[in-house]
């Protein structure tokens, strides 16, 4: 039977993992929030709040762990192929104008949307003059994205994404496959920064013409999706673009009238 | 316990078999209902919003799919979006969630009866219908927890009686309901 922390508790288990290891949690959506944790419980055989907290005050080796399950990281390459191919087709076009094209994939997790990134460019010539700086929370799960290294069997799916991405070539050539992994090439990799960055509580550190942050804010309450927003915002080139998930929107936030929506999907940019 | 007229969730659960009976009886619930309803459809991930498109067509309740953040509106239809799981804050807004699928499924009903149960308490209800797979008891187990309504498709007037069958097997339901009759209960919850 799993456990069902209740909300005093989380608040108490937020408020210790912020004194004592810096994470601020606070700002998260709570009902996904509490399922996550809920879910640390069940995996790590926790049967009450009193181990869970045990564990996270006094084993330093489980906050990594923690901080990773409480983050979501299911991702997949080129997950809702129409918004790469818009990417490729509206977007690629002026990011070519710029000697110089910084694209900045924020919560990246296991880095699958910055590889599907380094083939459009590579397809498009624009991966030689492209930095792909990629940053999440999770300092693991950065290292984890920085090998390339991927599991095998959901190859097919991506594959046929990437076609409808409007693919140029066999998605094959792109990696080598053994046992059941399979590792892409370094020459995508080469133009890629990995490094750990926290949306909630560190600040810009670049200037970009491209900044991707697909469902990843979904799991934040609103005052916190704001903030960030402001954040992309202050990063984005004049004239810069900001991709989010499909189910996501700036509409009621406090940048909405700086940005223009491209087409029907979820790109927007930056007026001036 | 008196239950009358405290909804103002109505969760509908389906899976293989569901969207015939959910076409059935979609046309002939009021447009004055005073709760919100969230349809929870499994079904494969391609397909942008043509479900909602095929709903709306049935009824004259607006149909959306939902978006990130989204305030819940009362006699309003909405639809979990695919490849998203569907958890409903306590301010009585949806959050979408992308994590591991659960039963094979992402939207989970599991996954978004427990956070119904948890916002709304007795004010939710949660109907089961056809489906061939075991999603929907453990969250139809936390609606009646709380306190809230649980219904079942009649598992022999289902499409596929195996999922609420599994349902039925551990659950006793508040009304367990043929096809033909589930319109008519929607409408005496309003």
């Amino acid at each position: 039977m799993e456990i069902q922390v209740r909300d005093e508790e989380i608040e108490m288990l937020l408020a210790d993992v912020m004194d004592q290891y810096g994470y601020d949690f606070t700002d998260y959506a709570p009902a996904s929030l509490k399922r996550r944790i809920n879910r640390v419980c069940l995996l790590h055989n926790l049967k009450s709040f009193a181990e869970l907290r045990w564990q996270l005050l006094n084993d330093p080796g489980f906050i990594s762990h923690f901080v990773e399950e409480l983050t979501v990281n299911v991702t997949e390459m080129f997950r809702d192929p129409s918004f790469f191919k818009t990417l490729r087709s509206e977007v690629f076009p002026i990011l070519a104008t710029y000697p110089l094209i910084r694209i900045w994939h924020a919560g990246c997790s296991t880095g699958e949307e910055v590889y599907s990134m380094a083939i459009l460019l590579k397809e498009a010539s624009l991966l030689h003059k492209s930095i792909l700086y990629a940053t999440d929370l999770s300092s693991d799960v950065v290292q984890r994205a920085a090998l390339g290294i991927f599991p095998l069997a959901p190859m097919k799916e991506y594959s046929e994404n990437y076609i409808e991405a409007g693919g140029e070539h066999e998605f094959s050539k792109y990696y080598v496959a053994k046992y059941d992994r399979v590792i892409f090439s370094e020459d995508l990799s080469q133009k890629m920064v990995f490094s750990t960055h926290n949306l909630v509580s560190d600040g810009s550190f670049n200037e970009f013409q491209l900044i991707l942050c697909r469902n990843v804010m979904i799991y934040f309450n609103k005052t916190l999706q704001d903030k960030v927003l402001r954040l992309f915002d202050q990063s984005l080139h004049p004239l810069g673009f900001l991709g989010l998930g499909n189910k996501e929107t700036i509409r009621f936030s406090s940048i909405e009238h700086r940005y223009r929506q491209i087409n029907r999907e979820k790109i927007w940019r930056k007026k001036t | 316990m008196e239950k009358e007229n405290l909804t103002r969730m109505l969760v509908i659960g389906g899976s293989a078999g569901s969207l015939e009976a959910m076409l059935q009886f979609l046309p002939e619930l009021k447009t004055d209902i005073h709760f919100a309803i969230l349809i929870v459809l499994h079904r494969k991930s391609d397909a942008e919003s043509t479900l909602s498109n095929l709903l709306q067509s049935r009824t004259s309740l607006t149909v959306r799919e939902i978006e990130d953040k989204e305030a819940i509106q009362t006699a309003v239809v909405y639809v979990a979006p695919a490849n998203y799981h569907v958890l409903v804050e306590k301010d009585l807004s949806f959050s979408l969630d992308v994590s591991e699928k659960i039963n094979y499924s992402r939207p989970s009903i599991d996954v978004s009866l427990a956070s119904v149960a948890d916002a709304y308490g007795v004010a939710a209800a949660a109907l089961l219908l056809s489906g061939a797979n075991n999603d929907g008891t453990e969250g139809l187990k936390r609606i009646k927890e709380s306190g809230g309504r649980v219904l079942i498709q009649l598992p022999s007037s289902a499409g596929v009686s195996y999922m609420p069958q599994q349902a039925l097997n551990e659950i006793s339901p508040d009304a367990l309901l043929s096809t033909h009759e589930i319109a008519a209960y929607i409408n005496s919850l309003a």
